[in-house]
C-alpha cells in the first residue's frame, strides 16, 4: 500500500511541479482521444440514428455488425492499422506511422462502432407515437431528426462518454501505431505500461492517477452536460 | 478523414519530413535500463536528426527491419541477425557493447543451482525440480538464448511448472518475483529493477551466457524508403568514441557498477576473456 501513497504523492506532486514531460503526456492524450471521439460522433451519431429509423434490408446484419464492433480489440485494430500506414503499405506515402495521427486513426476506429450502437440503440428505444405526431403534425425530415435526437439525448451523451472511455483507457493501439516514442506519441496508457517494465511502480502509479483523473474530469463534464436541464 | 489528420496534425506529413526522421528498432532492455534516454538526445542534438525508438522485442526489432519498416537496428540475437545479414537485408553491423545474461530465482533455490558454472546444468535441474521458470516467450534476443540452453540441455521445457509470460523483461522480472520463479535474464535490466524485485543471481560466468548488442542499418539499397544517411550517422554515433565512454559509465551511479560494456572495434569472439 505504500506505493499506491507514494503514487498519488508523486502524481500530485508532478502536476504542481509542472512536470514537462508528464504535461506533454497528458495534453496528448487528451488530444487524441478527444479527437478520435469527436471524429467518431461527427460519423457515428448521424450513422446510428439512419441505422436506428431506416428499414432496408440487411438492415440486421449492419446493426450487428455494429453491436460486434463496440468490442473491437484495440490490439486487432493496431494492427491492421499498421500494415495500412507502414512505410511499404496501401497508404505509407502519408508518413504517419508512428505518429500521433496514426493513433487518432486507429482509436476513432475503435470508439466509432461503440458511438453508433449506442446511438442506435438510444434512437431505437424512442416510442413510435412520437415520429407519427411529429410527421403528422407536418415536421421535415431534419426537424423530425433534429427532435429524435434531443429526446435521445441522454443515450447520446452516454454515447459519447462510452467512446470517449473505450479510446482514452486502450493501450494496444496506441502502442502499436504510435510505438510509444518518447516526446512524440507517449500517452498515459502506454507510458504506464512502460514504467511497469521499468519497475518504476510509483511513477506508473502516479502516471495511472493522472489517466483516472482526466477521465473522470471529461466524463463530469459530459455527464453534468446530460444531466443539464433534466431529462427533455 | 486521413487528410483532415494530416492537418490538424501536421506532425509527421510536414513538420518534421521523412528525411529527418530515424525510426530505431531495438529491444526492450535498452529502453528499460534508461541507456536510450541518455543517447537519443545526444544524438538528436548533434545531429538534428530526430529518432523514433521503437523498443519491441528483438524478434519483432528485426522483423521490422527485414520488411524496410525501420531504418536501424539495436538488437542483441547474433544469428538471427546474421542471417539478415547474409541476405543482404542489412548492413553495416557493428559490434557495441555487451552485458552478460544471469540465471535469477528465489533466494531459497528449490532446485538447488545458487553457484553453478554452467547454464545448460543448472537448467536441467530446474526442470528436474519442475521448479517455476518464467521464459519471456517472445523470440526477443533472450527468449533465443533461452531456448538455446534447453537445447543443449537436451531438455524440451513444458508443463505447469513452465510459464510464458509474453512480456518486456522488466515485466517478466516483476512477474517471476511475485511467483518464486527462476528467469533469465539480462544483468542491466535486473541491477536496474534489483530493488523491488525477490530474486537473487544464481548462475553466472558461462562464456554462453555473454548478451551481445550490434548496432546495423537496414539495407537502404533494398528498400528506397529507408533513411539511409540517417540509419548510418547512427551507426557512426554508437561506435564513436565519446558514445562509448558514456555507455562505459552508464549505470555506475545509480548501481554501483556499469550496466554494459562498451565493445566498439573490439572482436566478438574475444569478448569475456
Amino acid at each position: 500500500m505504500d506505493l499506491v501513497v507514494e503514487g498519488i504523492a508523486k502524481a500530485f506532486w508532478l502536476l504542481v511541479k509542472g512536470d514537462r514531460e508528464v504535461i506533454r503526456i497528458t495534453l496528448l492524450t487528451l488530444r487524441v482521444s478527444g479527437l478520435a471521439t469527436l471524429i467518431a460522433v461527427v460519423v457515428g451519431v448521424p450513422l446510428g440514428t439512419v441505422l436506428a429509423l431506416s428499414t432496408f434490408r440487411g438492415r440486421e446484419v449492419a446493426a450487428s455488425l455494429i453491436n460486434t464492433g463496440m468490442g473491437l480489440p484495440p490490439v486487432v485494430v493496431g494492427l491492421w492499422v499498421s500494415i495500412l500506414l507502414w512505410r511499404y503499405g496501401p497508404l505509407g506515402f502519408l508518413h504517419l506511422m508512428y505518429t500521433p495521427a496514426a493513433m487518432v486513426i486507429a482509436q476513432s476506429v475503435i470508439a466509432l462502432p461503440i458511438v453508433t450502437g449506442f446511438t442506435m440503440a438510444g434512437i431505437g428505444q424512442l416510442d413510435q407515437g412520437v415520429r407519427l405526431q411529429m410527421l403528422s403534425l407536418g415536421a421535415s425530415r431534419w426537424q423530425l431528426l433534429w427532435i429524435l435526437l434531443g429526446e435521445a439525448r441522454l443515450s447520446v451523451l452516454a454515447a459519447v462518454i462510452a467512446g470517449f472511455g473505450g479510446v482514452v483507457s486502450e493501450i494496444g493501439a496506441s502502442m502499436m501505431v504510435g510505438g510509444n516514442v518518447m516526446g512524440q506519441t507517449r500517452i498515459l496508457t502506454t507510458a504506464t505500461a512502460m514504467e511497469v517494465s521499468r519497475g518504476h511502480f510509483d511513477m506508473a502509479i502516479a502516471l495511472s492517477v493522472i489517466l483516472l483523473a482526466l477521465t473522470y474530469g471529461v466524463t463530469y463534464g459530459l455527464t453534468h452536460l446530460q444531466q443539464k436541464g433534466g431529462r427533455a | 478523414m486521413v487528410i483532415f489528420l494530416a492537418v490538424a496534425f501536421g506532425s509527421a506529413a510536414t513538420a518534421a519530413p521523412a528525411a529527418r526522421e530515424v525510426i530505431l528498432a531495438t529491444t526492450t532492455s535498452t529502453q528499460d535500463t534508461g541507456l536510450l534516454d541518455v543517447l537519443i538526445p545526444m544524438f538528436e542534438s548533434e545531429t538534428g536528426y530526430m529518432v523514433k525508438t521503437i523498443a519491441v522485442g528483438t524478434g519483432q526489432a528485426l522483423a521490422l527491419g527485414a520488411r524496410g519498416e525501420a531504418d536501424v537496428l539495436l538488437c542483441h540475437a547474433p544469428a538471427s541477425e546474421m542471417e539478415l545479414v547474409t541476405s543482404g537485408l542489412v548492413t553495416n553491423r557493428r559490434l557495441v557493447m555487451h552485458n552478460d545474461f544471469i540465471i535469477v530465482g528465489p533466494p531459497s533455490d528449490p532446485a538447488g543451482i545458487r553457484g553453478l558454472t554452467s547454464a545448460p546444468e543448472a537448467f536441467k535441474k530446474i526442470a528436474a525440480h519442475e521448479a517455476v521458470f518464467v521464459s519471456r516467450g517472445d523470440d526477443s534476443g533472450t527468449h533465443k538464448k533461452e531456448k538455446e540452453i534447453w537445447a543443449k540441455a537436451s531438455v524440451q521445457p513444458g508443463g505447469r511448472w513452465y510459464q510464458e509470460a509474453g512480456s518486456g523483461m522488466g515485466q517478466t522480472l516483476n512477474i517471476a518475483s511475485e511467483k518464486e520463479g527462476y528467469t533469465l535474464t539480462d544483468r542491466g535490466t535486473y541491477l536496474a529493477l534489483k530493488k523491488r524485485l525477490g530474486l537473487d543471481v544464481l548462475v553466472q560466468g558461462d562464456p554462453m551466457l555473454l548478451n551481445i548488442y550490434h548496432v546495423m542499418q537496414v539495407n537502404p539499397e533494398k528498400f528506397d524508403k529507408v533513411n539511409g544517411p540517417g540509419a548510418k550517422a547512427f551507426v557512426e554515433f554508437m561506435v564513436a568514441p565519446e558514445t562509448q565512454k558514456v555507455i562505459a559509465s552508464f549505470g555506475v551511479r545509480d548501481y554501483g557498477e556499469p550496466l554494459f560494456f562498451a565493445d566498439a572495434g573490439k572482436n566478438e569472439d574475444d569478448l569475456g576473456r
